[in-house]
C-alpha cells in the first residue's frame, strides 16, 4: 500500500508539471481535470473521503465548467467583433 | 522585464526555495507517523459530545463553525463580485423560433432521469453530512450541476428559465443568512454564538447531531444556488446573443 | 529507503508548488495563469494531507467503526475541505477579472497588459 501511495504521489508530481507545460488552453483544461481526478484518487488512498468527494465535484464540475465557459465567452466575443468589422 | 530575465530570477528563487524546503521537510515528523494530540482528542470526543459520526463535518460545522461561516461569506461575496463584474449587457434578446434548437430526443430522454438522480443525490449528500462522508459543499455542487444537463440536452432558454429565476438569488441569500441565524438562535438558549444547543438525538440517525445537520443543509442551499448563479453569469452573454442571432 | 519514504511526500508538495509558480512565471495567457494558480494551490492539499496521515489509520468516519479505532488526523482534512471550496471561489473571481481585462484591453497576454505595469 505504501508503494502504491508513493507511485500515486509521483504521478501527481508529473501531472502537475504536465498541466502547467500545456500551452493549448482547451487541452490544459482537460489536463487540469485529469489532475483533479488524480488528486481525488490520492485523497481516497490517504483516508480522506470527505475531501475526495469535494475534490471530485470541484475538480470535475466547477473548475472546468467555469474555465470552459470563459473560453467560450471570449471566442464568442471575438467572433462578434470580427463580424461587426466585416459588416462595416 | 523580459521573459528571459524573469525566468532567470525564477530559477534562482526556486533553487533557494528548494534548499530551504528540503531542510524543513527532512525535519518534519516522518511521514505516516502523525503525533499531534489534537486529531486524537477531537476524534475521541466528537461521537460522544456531538453524536456526529463524520468527524470532519463535526469539525467543519461545529468545532470550527465560525471559520466556516466566514468561508461561506467568502463564497457569497465572490459570487456577488462575479455578478457585478460580468453584468449581462442590457440588450433586448428577441426570441425567435429558431433558437429552440435542441439535441436529439435520445439525449433528452437520457438527461431526464439523470437530472432527477443528480438532484436526489445532491439532497441526500447535503442532509447526511453528519453521518457519512459528504456534506453541504459537495451536495450543493452536485445539485448545481443538474441544470447544466438541461443546458446540454435542451436549448439555452430552458436553462435560463431555471437559473435566472428570482428565487435562486433569494435562496442564496437565505442559505447564507440561515447559517448566521442558526448561530444567533444559540443566544435564545443563553449560550454563546454557534453553540450546538439543539437536542442531539440518537447517534447514527438522520436527525441527530443538533445544529450540524441544519448548518450542513443551509450550506448546501447556499453552495447550490451560488454555483447556479456563477454558471448563469458566465453564460449570460452567449445566451443573450444566441437568442438574438440564431 | 525508509528515510526516503519519510520525506518524499513532503517534497512532492514543494515540487507541485514550484510547478505552479513556474507556470505563472512563464505564462503567456491569463487563463493559463489562472490554471497554474489552481495547480499552485493544490500543493497545500498535498502537504496538509501528508502531515495528518498515519499509517494503518482509518478514515475519520465512525459510522461503522468502533469508537477507539486509530484514525488519521481529521483536523487537516477539515482545513482541506475549506481550502478546496476557497480555491473554486478564487478561480471564479479571478476569471471574472480576466474576462473584464479581455473586454477592456483586447489582449490576454500578461506582458501586453499595460495597465498592469507598475
Amino acid at each position: 500500500m505504501t508503494i502504491f501511495r508513493m507511485l500515486l504521489l509521483s504521478l501527481i508530481g508529473l501531472a502537475a508539471l504536465g498541466v502547467v507545460r500545456t500551452r493549448d488552453l482547451v487541452s490544459q483544461v482537460l489536463a487540469l481535470t485529469f489532475y483533479g481526478m488524480l488528486l481525488a484518487v490520492m485523497f481516497f488512498a490517504f483516508q480522506a473521503p470527505d475531501v475526495a468527494l469535494s475534490q471530485i465535484v470541484i475538480g470535475a464540475v466547477a473548475l472546468p465548467l467555469m474555465i470552459m465557459l470563459v473560453l467560450a465567452r471570449m471566442r464568442h466575443r471575438e467572433r462578434t467583433l470580427a463580424e461587426q468589422k466585416d459588416g462595416r | 522585464m523580459s521573459q528571459k530575465v524573469r525566468l532567470r530570477i525564477f530559477w534562482i528563487c526556486a533553487a533557494g526555495f528548494a534548499c530551504i524546503y528540503f531542510l524543513v521537510a527532512k525535519n518534519l515528523p516522518p511521514w505516516g507517523h502523525y503525533r499531534g494530540p489534537y486529531g486524537d482528542v477531537i476524534s475521541s470526543l466528537s461521537v460522544y459530545e456531538r453524536h456526529a459520526t463524520d468527524v470532519v463535518n463535526a469539525i467543519d460545522y461545529d468545532y470550527r463553525g465560525f471559520d466556516t461561516l466566514a468561508e461561506e461569506f467568502i463564497l457569497f461575496t465572490s459570487v456577488l463580485g462575479v455578478m457585478m463584474l460580468l453584468r449581462p449587457p442590457e440588450r433586448k434578446a428577441t426570441p425567435s423560433a429558431t433558437a429552440e434548437e435542441s439535441m436529439s430526443p435520445a439525449v433528452q430522454l437520457a438527461a431526464l432521469p439523470c437530472f432527477a438522480i443528480l438532484i436526489l443525490f445532491g439532497l441526500y449528500m447535503s442532509t447526511h453530512g453528519q453521518l457519512t462522508p459528504g456534506g453541504g459543499f459537495q451536495g450543493g455542487v452536485i445539485i448545481a450541476s443538474a441544470p447544466m444537463l438541461v443546458y446540454v440536452a435542451e436549448h439555452f432558454r430552458a436553462f435560463k428559465r431555471i437559473t435566472s429565476h428570482p428565487l435562486v438569488e433569494g435562496l442564496e441569500a437565505a442559505g447564507a443568512a440561515g447559517y448566521a441565524v442558526i448561530g444567533v438562535t444559540a443566544f435564545a438558549a443563553g449560550v454563546p454564538f454557534l453553540t450546538n444547543w439543539v437536542p442531539l438525538g440518537v447517534t447514527g440517525k438522520v436527525f441527530s447531531s443538533g445544529t450540524i445537520a441544519a448548518i450542513s443543509a443551509c450550506v448546501g442551499l447556499e453552495v447550490a444556488t451560488a454555483f447556479l448563479l456563477l454558471s448563469y453569469t458566465y453564460l449570460a452573454e452567449i445566451i443573450a446573443d444566441a437568442g438574438k442571432t440564431k | 529507503m525508509n528515510s526516503v519514504i519519510h520525506t518524499f511526500p513532503y517534497l512532492v508538495a514543494g515540487w507541485v508548488f514550484l510547478c505552479g509558480l513556474y507556470g505563472i512565471v512563464t505564462s503567456r495567457h491569463l487563463v493559463h495563469m489562472v490554471v497554474s494558480m489552481a495547480v499552485l494551490q493544490t500543493s497545500t492539499y498535498i502537504l496538509l494531507l501528508n502531515i495528518g496521515f498515519r499509517q494503518s489509520g482509518a478514515a475519520p468516519v465512525f459510522a461503522d467503526l468502533p469508537p477507539s479505532t486509530r484514525i488519521v488526523d481529521p483536523i487537516v482534512q477539515a482545513l482541506m475541505l475549506t481550502d478546496i471550496v476557497v480555491e473554486a471561489t478564487v478561480v471564479a473571481l479571478v476569471l471574472a477579472f480576466v474576462v473584464k481585462a479581455h473586454e477592456n484591453a483586447g489582449t490576454l497576454s500578461p506582458d501586453d497588459l499595460r495597465m498592469m505595469r507598475g
